[in-house]
């Protein structure tokens, strides 16, 4: 306690103190905690630099952390623990970012990432003499053991897109020898370079920062001679380049892989010999859309059913999955998401790897036999195509080390995870975004029935917000009905139309907002078909439209049109209309060979129509959408140590501040904002908290300490 | 007929139009004309008519279009026989200069009256004819008392041209689908992809006509919501060999881009240029601008109002029941009426018109050929006269 004050003490007031705990001991040689000084060594300077030059931008430098080093204790490459980024809670208002690795490279010193940046933070980030992140020596908790050692953010920054590809790759012995070979050749020409420069700078000036730091760090963690300092510098420096070799890689294969295009004969053969489901092709199908699936609706169910203890290699929970997919029990991306990634859950649990494989490889095909098993039932979402993804890569990360067991809880606390902080607690922050945007008096429209739109109207009214909703709905699905009676029920005063009437309603309205089943990287808005028309209207009266989407629906695909890529619904819902008895003019219409009914399910809004898109990142325009996709989209944010994030949310030991008024918990992939002193941190309901313009309040066992700025 | 309309019992503006020109000349038959100013006589009966017949149903615009016309035909047709009558006793004072200076002075009052008359119809509508027109008509019963041998015969020859005319515009109604639909094969051509919204007669009729002289293209329908007259539309247009795809009304934004031609069908077409149309059309008609896609409007010269639209989304408008949105009592059970502020929470719309304002018009095709959104108030000076767009204006208000 005393050497944390006197350090405090000792460091400029003006500058912020950052501290970095990793909870997890590690190996004394592994952790090098050098002050990032940029002045001293280039290379660090250019290391240290991303962080700093991300703070104005309020991201969380995204290749620090690490601790997943921990879990790969054995890992060759060391000091350089597989950035893991971490996840995000979003502070109010401006929006704050998580850190995610992704699989950006590293950024050059005066890249701007990120959007919205608060220019409070950007001052106090350029006051930053060292521009380092120091350790705030009060942080350190007592319980966090000595051994723990300190690892700059500077140094230890990679870019997360390699550390994955590493672990991956290790996972599966391939390609990394080669990978480290040319970094060690690097290596070793560039540190005989580096290491005089480096020597000779860092004697020449030595900032407080450094002292203090150096204090803080006191006896434990000992202080990393120059030498190795350098040394450390040199490699991350040529990890760096190295990663960003490999980035390039990862971004060549990011290019999304094109789709299945169902008008290639040879390949929609090979597709039916492996599918479960056998449908049948629609008899009239509609020309345009050739390249999308046509079946038959309504065929499978039965069939699906009666093959039930056929499938022997399909998981119950999947399958059942599948069935409620089929029957439209289970719709709305979310609500798809989530169920799909509990039966994975499940279907994970019941797993065992069969003798003579390894699980992560098993795994993987297992999963992907019930994903294709599902897209047969219905074509992905975007929002699973992406949650499956992760899982994936999740399932490659695991390392063989690992007990079955083990690797199985990881993977099921990743789910867990996933679906926590990508749907359930973004969805409470885009809700907390959007209520800033609803007034007294206002008048809403909302289109269909999406989920994130519905807490944001509730959450509104309970906050006493006057306001009226006007809720537009269209065939086949009338999804609106179902919306409109939560809405009543709840109290809300609701208008309901149909999309037709759209222009007549929209002279009333004061604000739209629409669900989003994906927002892609050109700013399209992939949404129910319809939402177009909605944001169509509403740009002609100049209205505001707010797209609400978690950005775990982000994806780098682009879109145009809506034909390229849609997925057809029934179209014997087009041709009844329910309650209508009188209109009754196309029963028995496949019969005759001119008529096609074309049931779309999705549309695409151009981002001209869009005024704003609230994410859990914050709120932003459409063209910051490829940001986004960019810097949170891949690798993301998992960090993976067995903890739960819900439990000791108030420990301190691990966490790390940035300049950017972010608490960081590695153990619990969770950024705070900035505590209020009164409102104690309690676990995943306070992730919340405003950010106090001057302190962060820390809790540590109990007691708060503030940390001026 | 009144009360048919009152309940709207005839759908569609094109039967509705022909009903009325049908009443209307029944009404002029039955009239009995006086000897002196027959014409006015007329014009009072059918105003006197066409006024309960506008505030039946003020929505359905034809109605008031019809009365128009009509009154438009016995003005016409009154001057020209007044100019015939005229030329007639001119020839006599020429004929016979030897004439009293009385009935000289009448002679050359009433052909400068006629002359005025003359001007005042077939002149544009303008301010100097609106001021003109309490003289003329002023003059026109001077003239038609000066004639007294004729009278009679002239009489019965007006009502008779009166009704030919009339039939000859019930002729135009009902044919007027056809003449649009010989426009077809200039405007469609092969291959072409047409989207049009909920069923018109004149859209189905102008398609069967390209159809019928061998092009073959293909339609999509939207389904046109609340009324779903897109699945007939669908349904005729399939039995007469065309591709057909129907699709729901929410994909139009969708299916748009990939569209050559918008063709729609109207309520009704004001003076400038605005189309009122079924609900939806404005929807169709923003995104066919938004990708740049002709959108071409089929009207009936009986749909050409004369009127000029103020806030026509609400003041032309109609709502209809909610039961085509939801079904009666499926919300009964979540409202709570016993504790209610009296307001209550639940309210459905369900508008039966559109308004599409001229900029997103490409095209007009009436029974007279094709025609700019902006050139609509000319045409309409052609069939109306314009002292009875200010007296049926009148009329509405007082009702």
């Amino acid at each position: 306690m005393d050497s944390r004050r006197s350090s405090r003490a000792v460091i400029d007031p003006k500058v912020r103190q950052v501290g970095f705990f990793t909870s997890a001991p590690l190996p004394p040689d592994r952790t090098q905690s050098d002050p990032p000084d940029p002045i001293r060594s280039p290379p660090l300077a250019d290391a240290s630099s991303p962080g700093n030059s991300l703070s104005p931008v309020m991201i969380p430098p995204p290749r620090h952390p690490s601790d997943s080093l921990l879990r790969l204790p054995h890992s060759p490459s060391d000091a350089f623990p597989p950035p893991s980024p971490t996840t995000t809670t979003t502070s109010l208002g401006d929006f704050s970012d998580d850190v995610t690795a992704a699989s950006s490279p590293p950024p050059a010193a005066a890249r701007v990432r990120g959007r919205g940046s608060s220019v409070k933070q950007q001052g106090a980030a350029s006051s930053f003499p060292g521009g380092g992140f120091e350790v705030p020596p009060s942080v350190k908790a007592p319980s966090s053991v000595p051994a723990s050692g300190l690892t700059t953010v500077s140094v230890v920054k990679l870019p997360p897109g390699i550390s994955v590809e590493v672990q991956s790759d290790r996972a599966l012995n391939s390609k990394p020898l080669k990978e480290k070979t040319s970094k060690a050749e690097r290596r070793a020409i560039q540190e005989a370079q580096r290491a005089a420069k480096a020597a000779a700078k860092a004697e020449g000036i030595k900032t407080p920062a450094v002292t203090a730091l150096a204090n803080a760090k006191s006896a434990k963690s000992t202080k990393p001679s120059p030498q190795r300092n350098d040394s450390a510098v040199v490699v991350a420096a040529s990890e760096k380049k190295g990663g960003d070799r490999s980035v390039e890689k990862d971004r060549k294969k990011d290019v999304p892989h094109p789709r299945m295009q169902y008008d290639d004969k040879s390949r929609v053969q090979k597709l039916k010999k492996r599918s479960v489901v056998k449908p049948t092709e629609a008899r009239n199908r509609v020309e345009l859309f050739r390249h999308l699936p046509q079946y038959e609706h309504g065929t499978q169910l039965p069939v699906l059913q009666s093959k039930f203890f056929q499938l022997d290699t399909l998981h119950p929970a999947v399958y059942k999955v599948g069935l409620q997919y089929l029957s439209g029990d289970i719709c709305g991306g979310n609500a798809r998401c989530i169920a799909m990634l509990q039966a994975f859950q499940e279907a994970i649990r019941d797993y065992s790897t069969p003798p003579a494989k390894t699980l992560s490889r098993d795994l993987t095909a297992k999963i992907s036999s019930y994903v294709s098993f599902l897209i047969d039932c219905r074509p992905l979402s975007v929002s699973m195509g992406n949650a499956i993804r992760f899982l994936k890569s999740q399932i490659a990360k695991i390392p063989i080390s690992l007990s079955e067991s083990e690797a199985k809880a990881t993977l099921h606390s990743d789910i867990e995870r996933f679906i926590n902080e990508k749907i359930i607690l973004a969805d409470r922050v885009i809700v907390k975004h959007a209520v800033t945007k609803i007034r007294d008096g206002d008048v809403l429209l909302t289109y269909g029935s999406s989920s994130a739109v519905e807490m944001i109207l509730q959450h509104a009214h309970e906050l006493g917000k006057q306001f009226r909703v006007v809720i537009v709905d269209s065939r086949p699905k009338h999804e609106g009905k179902l919306l409109l009676r939560r809405l009543v029920r709840k109290g809300l005063s609701c208008t309901y139309t149909h999309i037709n009437a759209i222009s007549y309603i929209m002279h009333e309205v004061t604000r739209v907002f629409l669900g989003a089943s994906s927002v892609l990287s050109n700013g399209t808005v992939y949404s129910r078909v319809g939402t177009a028309c909605v944001a169509m209207v509403a740009y002609g009266f100049h209205i505001p439209v707010l797209v609400c989407c978690e950005a775990y629906k982000f994806h780098e695909r682009v879109q145009l049109d809506s034909i390229c890529s849609n997925e057809l619904g029934d179209p014997d819902s087009i041709s009844k209309v329910p309650g209508r008895e009188d209109i009754n003019h196309l029963d028995g219409w496949d019969k005759s060979e001119n008529l096609q009914l074309l049931n779309l399910i999705y549309d695409a809004t151009p981002s001209d129509y869009v005024s704003l898109i609230i994410t859990d990142y914050g709120m932003i325009p459409p063209t910051s959408v490829p940001v986004i996709v960019r810097e949170y989209g891949r690798g993301q944010l998992w960090i993976y140590e067995e903890c739960d994030p819900l439990a000791s949310p108030g420990r301190c030991s691990d966490a790390v501040f940035f300049v950017d008024g972010l608490i960081f918990y590695p153990s619990q992939h969770l950024v705070l904002s900035f505590w209020f002193p009164d409102r104690p941190p309690s676990g995943l309901n306070n992730d919340l908290l405003e950010r106090s313009d001057n302190f962060v309040t820390v809790a540590e066992n109990g007691n708060f300490t503030n940390f001026e700025l | 007929m009144v009360a048919h309309g009152r309940q709207c019992k005839i759908e569609g503006s094109q039967a509705t139009a022909r009903q009325t020109a049908e009443l209307l000349r029944s009404v002029i038959s039955q009239q009995r004309v006086p000897y002196t100013n027959q014409a006015g006589a007329l014009i009072d009966a059918v105003k006197a008519v066409g006024e309960q017949l506008i505030a039946a149903n003020p929505v359905e615009l034809a109605v008031g279009n019809i009365v128009r016309r009509v009154l438009h035909i016995i003005r016409e047709e009154d001057l020209s026989l007044t100019t015939a009558a005229i030329g007639e006793l001119n020839l006599s004072a020429v004929s016979d200069d030897e004439n009293d200076d009385d009935r000289d002075g009448n002679t050359t009052l009433s052909a400068a009256a006629v002359a005025a008359a003359a001007r005042s119809t077939l002149r544009p509508p303008s301010l100097q004819t609106l001021l003109e027109d309490t003289p003329v008509s002023a003059a026109v019963p001077q003239t038609s008392s000066s004639g007294a041998a004729d009278k009679s015969s002239r009489s019965r020859k007006l009502k008779h041209d009166v009704i030919e005319a009339v039939n000859e515009l019930i002729q135009d109604i009902v044919t007027c689908h056809e003449q649009i639909a010989e426009q077809a094969v200039e405007h469609i051509h092969q291959n072409e992809v047409i989207l049009t919204l909920g069923s018109s007669r004149t859209v189905s009729e102008f398609l069967f006509a390209a159809k019928e002289k061998k092009r073959s293209f293909r339609v999509f329908v939207a389904e046109g919501a609340p009324r779903y007259q897109g699945h007939l539309l669908a349904k005729e247009l399939v039995a007469r060999g065309l591709q057909t795809t129907l699709i729901t009304d929410s994909a139009v934004f969708a299916m748009i881009s990939r569209v050559n031609m918008v063709i729609v069908g109207a309520h009704a077409v004001m003076a400038n240029g605005g189309v009122i149309a079924p609900v939806g059309m404005n929807l169709v008609a923003l995104a066919a601008q938004k990708h740049a896609v002709p959108f071409v409007v089929l009207a009936g010269s009986h749909k050409l109002c004369p009127l000029y639209p103020h806030n026509p989304e609400v003041l032309l408008n109609e709502l209809r029941s909610p039961s085509e949105l939801l079904d009666f009592g499926e919300f009964s059970d979540c409202m709570d009426f016993g504790s209610g502020s009296g307001s209550p929470l639940l309210h459905v719309v369900n508008p039966a018109f559109d308004y599409v304002p001229p900029k997103l018009v490409s095209l007009f095709i009436t029974d007279a050929g094709g025609h700019n959104p902006s050139y609509m108030y000319r045409l309409i000076a052609d069939y109306y006269s314009a002292d009875d767009l200010v007296v049926q204006r009148r009329a509405i208000a007082g009702n």
